[in-house]
């Protein structure tokens, strides 16, 4: 060897965790060249369309195909009568992909063409005849709910509920004696006593709105059957394996016949996390045309059949005793279903966390319904009735800080939870910096100067008074355990030239968990970023994984590729100490190459010693696998037990001005404080915070899906109000690094969390401002203006028997 | 079906014919005759931004736009800034700067941005905001692309990039 000439060269210890590290598929989007899936054509690809309801609620007479059939250039026209055994989707298997006897709300699919362009598919559309015949229509939850109400859902699907398919299988969804779609309750304590104990108690009502995802690209996809029938679907699912395993039971097909592949997606947030009609009508017609079929929405398509974030209407109840001690609260709530059930029903999972454990509560008690309407559906949205929850509960712990006299912060400050505390619910919080973020977003907005400031300003003559609010959330942080595993897998393979290929379940979309993923096993393995490609959008390679959502990826994706890259760390070692004739743990992996620890001198480049190792006698790959399931556990049947692995923290700070003369509220500022265990990728932080307080922002302000007698009548961007770039506050952020025990690199998960305080704590600063609480959203001119003038609108209390 | 009308017209540089339906729009014919997708459908109806490109150097929504107006014209898309410094120190600012996230705002945040600084050169945040109002980023929040795009106009005042 003439290595021991060579001069020796040392390298430097070097970390990657915290840096600012560009998104790794940015250069692409940012040329234009990424495919989503509006840019994917397959060769003899036919067009979808699909034919909606003209009416709310109404029994479905007669479909007339005919003339649609008879259109050149038309290869399949189908309703369900032309599907044997259509099987029902849904959290509840309460939904048909093509509607039967019966469409129950305005967005209900009554037939499909595939054409040889959208063009002959839109005039198809216009050639088929439905005949209707009007129901009554629901379209308050509270009205749907008395007896005697028309019922959504009244029929045996099947005699006896069995399932045709499979006589023996499991029971489909056979319709409901009344227009529950599910109920929840929880206790734990003794409310009673509790609130005979409290010196304060107060009860409010609140009404949280219908806004919905507005993902910049429009939902779509592309189903394909290969010659030997097995169905290969180009989707933008957020939960790829879960969608294979549900589309197989839907389509009676062995799960192994079915490929998903993810081409880029245009924003998720939650709102891929369910199987919608659009995809299954999807692969009939595929099956029916016998060729590709794609189907993409238009915008306004988007906003009439996408899923809600859940509306809902809330009464709680709190109290707490003279010294700031928090005593019970009490939650009713009432969610307004639509007419099927996505994960909008399950809603209350994570709003019960809230009211039971953000803050210190001995006693609690939640009781929640969620009623069939025919209003449009909710599902799941980007904090998962967090931001619900979280609005009315930061209201009462203004309003009572208020009742006994106690500074708004230090009565938080209080009843916050800290490490080591497990709740009445059960959560276990190894690590918690709820009492740092608070105090963080107070000093750095100066908080308890300006609210003391605002209150004073409150009756000068100016009409534009300021206001300051604050309000936290707590969210899961590390995984949820909800469906049978919570966990991902990975492969990691690294080539001859030192490459590596790191394969994993985790999917992306949009929020730079590629990015985050190759950091951590590029910190582990000594490499730069640039030797690292991903695959992560095909499930016929990549190994399973339970799917974007829970904020969960960085937590749990991250553990897995971080458990193979050690993996295949002692791999090199290994074999890096046999052909140094030095124990492992003399070396190291740093700047692509193996070292000596001790002293950082390099011995030899990765790319030669794969090499080495592939074309030896021995012929030796370094490939690894790692399975990650977190060490947390499900709930029992009251709904308790710790279902994440970390949690998240957030206080934020929000400053506004009130134009009392028009109600117009201006958001100046937002001071953001998280615990998110540790900063991983700055850059890509950053982006989810200030994304999130964005879109936040426009919860409290702007947005508001308007449904009229179960119409949408805003399904344009022009009338739903997003919030643009000259709106925007400025933004201040802190990371509370309390390093998780459990986390990888010790970080916790953060996707949800900047958008569920910011209406809450925009409410607050309103009433700092003004003196005047609202108690709905959003803060429309017209609204805060009608509750400045006494003229706000007034909520009927929710009891938990009319709940 | 529908009336085609054949048009010729000047594409990221390069003399070029199109037969297009007179009801077509821009973004159709540029993502489907023509086949170049860097530019995004949103809405369809000018509210999002997703679908701008430069017609005779002014930045427009190609979904607005009748394909048989582009007669004559001079069209740029984002495929077509390839061949701009400017535009490439943008989009590079875009990477560096993280005003990407799913991306799909990206292209027509580009172009939109190519436009403001070639004809705002001194444009400073506030004006950056107004620049990109009429697009629209739901993942972002706005901060880091005005941040982006502020980056590139100081370089540029400091003479630092051409
Ligand atoms: S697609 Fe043209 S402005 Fe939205
Ligand atoms: S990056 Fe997703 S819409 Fe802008």
């Amino acid at each position: 060897m003439n290595g021991a000439e060579k001069k020796a060269r040392f390298i430097a210890p070097d970390t990657l965790i915290g840096k600012r590290i560009p998104k790794m598929d940015a250069p692409e989007k940012a040329s234009g060249k990424t495919r989503y899936i509006h840019d994917i054509d397959l060769p003899g690809q036919l067009y979808g369309k699909i034919l909606r309801s003209t009416r709310v609620h109404a029994l479905i007479k007669s479909i007339d195909t005919a003339a649609a059939r008879a259109l050149p250039g038309v290869h399949a026209v189908i309703t369900a009568a032309d599907i044997v055994n259509q099987r029902p989707i849904g959290v509840a298997k309460d939904h048909f992909p093509l509607k039967t006897d019966k469409v129950r709300s305005l967005r209900d699919e009554v037939a499909a063409v595939a054409a040889e362009s959208e063009q002959i598919a839109l005039e198809a559309l216009k050639l088929i005849r439905v005949e209707y015949e009007d129901l009554p229509i629901l379209t308050d939850p509270a009205e749907a709910l008395k007896p005697g109400a028309t019922l959504i859902h009244p029929e045996p699907r099947q005699p006896g509920g069995q399932d045709a398919l499979k006589p023996s299988g499991p029971v489909a969804f056979t319709g409901k004696p009344d227009n529950v779609a599910m109920r929840f309750d929880y206790c734990h304590g003794d409310v009673v006593q509790a609130e005979a104990e409290s010196d304060v108690v107060v009860e409010d009502t609140f009404k949280l709105h219908y806004v919905t995802h507005c993902c910049m690209g429009v939902s779509g996809m592309i189903a394909d059957f290969d010659s030997s029938g097995n169905l290969i679907m180009y989707s933008n699912t957020q939960v790829p394996f879960l969608h294979k395993r549900e589309f197989a039971e839907y389509l009676n097909m062995d799960p192994a016949r079915i490929r998903i592949i993810q081409p880029a997606i245009g924003g998720g947030f939650g709102s891929k996390l369910d199987i919608y009609p659009f995809e299954v009508i999807c692969v009939f017609l595929a099956q029916a045309a016998k060729r590709p079929v794609k189907l993409v929405f238009t915008r306004e398509e988007e906003f009439i059949s996408s899923p809600t974030r859940q509306p809902v209407l809330l009464t709680l109840r709190s109290g707490c005793k003279k010294d700031g001690t928090l005593t019970f609260r009490v939650v009713n709530t009432l969610h307004d279903n639509g007419a099927y059930t996505s994960w909008g029903a399950t809603t209350p999972f994570v709003m019960m966390q809230t009211f039971s454990s953000l803050y210190r509560v001995p006693h609690c008690d939640y009781h929640t319904t969620a009623v069939y309407t025919n209003n449009p559906y909710a599902g799941s949205f980007r904090g998962y009735g967090n931001l619900q929850a979280t609005f009315a509960v930061e209201a009462h712990m203004d309003k009572l800080a208020e009742a006994i006299g106690m500074d708004a912060l230090d009565f938080r400050l209080k009843n916050a939870q800290a490490q080591g505390e497990v709740t009445g619910q059960g959560m276990e919080f190894d690590s918690c910096g709820f009492k740092e973020c608070l105090d963080t977003a107070a000093e750095r907005s100066d908080f308890r100067r300006k609210f003391a400031e605002n209150l004073k300003n409150r009756n000068s003559s100016d009409p534009i008074k300021h206001g300051v609010g604050i309000a936290s959330m707590l969210h899961v942080g590390g995984g949820a355990k909800i469906y049978p595993s919570d966990g991902c897998g990975t492969i990691l393979k690294l080539d001859d030239f030192g490459q590596v290929t790191l394969i994993t379940g985790a999917s992306e979309i949009g929020q730079g968990s590629e990015t985050v993923l190759s950091q951590l096993v590029c910190e582990e393995l000594g490499l730069p970023m640039s030797a690292l490609t991903v695959v992560n959008n095909d499930t016929a390679i990549t190994p399973w994984d339970v799917g974007v959502h829970a904020s969960r990826t960085t937590f749990i994706a991250g553990n897995s590729a971080l458990g193979a890259a050690r993996l295949a760390k002692a791999k090199v070692l290994a074999a890096a100490a046999r052909k140094f004739e030095c124990p492992a743990s003399d070396l190291d992996l740093r700047g692509g190459h193996v070292i000596k620890a001790a002293s950082g001198e390099a011995l030899i480049d990765l790319p030669r010693l794969m090499r080495n190792l592939h074309f030896s006698d021995k012929a030796e790959l370094v490939m690894t696998t790692f399975y990650y399931e977190p060490p947390s556990s499900y709930q029992d049947k009251r709904y308790k037990g710790n279902v994440s692995a970390a949690y998240a923290w957030a206080s934020q700070v929000v400053e506004v001005e009130v134009d009392t003369e028009t109600g117009i509220v201006k958001m100046t500022r937002i001071t953001a404080a998280h615990d998110v265990g540790r900063v991983l990728n700055r850059l890509g932080i950053e982006g989810q915070i200030e994304g999130g307080v964005v879109m936040g922002q426009g919860y409290a302000l702007t947005e508001s899906l308007i449904i009229e007698n179960g119409v949408t009548r805003n399904p344009n961007f022009r009338d739903y109000k997003l919030v643009t770039a000259p709106e925007i506050p400025e933004i201040d952020i802190t990371f509370i690094e309390t390093m998780d025990g459990e986390g990888p690199q010790g970080a916790k998960g953060v996707g949800e969390a900047p958008a569920i305080c910011v209406a809450a704590a925009t409410a607050n600063a309103i009433y700092n401002a003004t003196g005047v609480r609202i108690y709905g959203l959003p803060f429309t001119p017209e609204r805060v203006y009608r509750a400045l003038h006494g003229k706000g609108e007034k909520l009927v209390p929710l009891t938990a028997k009319a709940a | 079906m529908s009336l085609k009308h054949d048009i010729e017209f000047t594409l990221n540089g390069v003399r070029r014919q199109a037969s297009v339906r007179v009801d077509m729009s821009a973004l159709d014919m540029l993502r489907d005759v023509v086949g170049l997708t860097g530019t995004k459908y949103g809405c369809g109806e000018g509210e999002c931004g997703a679908c701008t490109i430069l017609v005779d150097g002014k930045s427009l929504n190609s979904c607005l736009l009748f394909a048989v107006d582009c007669n004559g014209r001079n069209i740029v898309t984002i495929e077509g800034l390839a061949a701009d410094a400017k535009a490439d120190a943008l989009r590079a600012a875009f990477v560096e700067y993280g005003a990407v996230q799913c991306g799909y705002c990206t292209p027509g945040m580009v172009v939109q941005a190519s436009h403001l600084l070639a004809t705002h050169p001194q444009a400073d945040a506030d004006a950056i905001k107004r620049g990109i109002e009429g697009n629209l980023c739901r993942c972002t929040g706005y901060k880091k692309i005005v941040e982006a795009i502020a980056s590139v106009n100081a370089a540029d005042k400091q003479g630092a990039r051409p």
